[in-house]
């Protein structure tokens, strides 16, 4: 399983913009809705949460420190 | 095709004109259409039109000499960008990048200033986009200038470090901004500066700290 950015479907208005600025193409307008199609393309680069005018997209980070 | 008369009148520069002032405007738009990653206008150019965004999203963004990006603003359809050097004469303050497949509403510089010349209106809508835009970009300066975002970025990573002393919550960028009192464009800086300095790795959906003791450093954390 593929760790995928989060929509939050309360929020999202199906405005797409996320769905554009895809790059990997993990993102599908169904209905007036956005749907995250999991892909190991998605580099995380966090440009839908960036233009997602309603924060219904998450990115979130693991944070970790690195074991020497 | 040609712009409609009713997104038009959603966009703030054209509200509250007449329909027959309306259709004036409509008949000096012209449409352009770009690529994702395309650049739309390079900072320092010379100004030629004021954009509208129909469709998609434009990231608006300044370079500096070493290469290093701050992005300004990211602008959403019905936002204007370029406004500026419409109006001052001079060259683009910044640049604007397609970041998807975008559809743009453009008016020709000269355009713009005969209509503003007999439709007071629009000069009193221009001021109110104008302030807002000023608004957007103090608030940017004073995080750029006054606030060691850095430093409050580092302490955030390591309190949210999931190494069995920190909260181990998981964290977006726009989460941090908001622990750390400043915008999301400031934090994207901030963990680029890390990484760039070696202190963390962006691995994905992970942020891996490197240098812990490098990064309380910069947290002001004495050890």
């Amino acid at each position: 399983m593929v760790e995928m950015p989060v929509v939050d479907k309360e929020k999202c208005n199906g405005c797409g913009l996320c769905v554009s600025v895809c790059y990997c193409n993990a993102l599908v307008l169904v209905g007036v809705v956005v749907t995250v199609v999991e892909t190991e393309e998605c580099g995380w680069c966090t440009k839908c949460e960036a233009v997602c005018p309603t924060g219904a997209i998450a990115c979130p980070f693991e944070i970790v420190i690195e074991l020497s | 095709m040609s712009v409609e008369v009713a997104f038009l009148e959603s966009i703030p520069y054209f509200s509250r004109l007449s329909p027959d002032e309306l259709d004036s405007v409509r008949e000096l738009v012209f449409e352009k259409n770009v690529e994702r990653d395309d650049i739309i206008i390079l900072e320092g150019e010379p100004a030629e039109a004021l954009y509208f965004v129909g469709t998609g999203a434009v990231k608006i963004f300044r370079t500096s000499v070493d290469g290093k990006e701050q992005v300004l603003n990211i602008v959403r359809p019905g936002d204007s960008f370029n406004d500026v050097p419409v109006f001052d004469g001079g060259p683009n303050p910044a640049s604007a990048q397609a970041m998807g497949p975008v559809s743009l509403y453009g008016i020709l510089k000269h355009d713009l200033n005969v209509f503003l010349q007999d439709h007071p209106q629009i000069a009193i809508n221009i001021i109110n986009v104008l302030a807002a835009q000023v608004r957007h970009l103090v608030s940017l300066v004073e995080d750029l200038s006054f606030r060691p975002v850095v430093g409050r970025v580092a302490r955030t990573l390591l309190e949210y470090a999931g190494d069995g002393i920190g909260l181990g919550k998981r964290l977006t960028q726009q989460d941090m901004a908001a622990i750390v009192g400043t915008a999301r464009e400031v934090v994207s800086r901030s963990l680029r500066a890390l990484e760039s300095d070696g202190v963390i790795r962006m691995d994905r959906h992970r942020i891996v700290i490197a240098d812990r003791e490098a990064l309380k450093d910069v947290a002001g954390i004495s050890t």
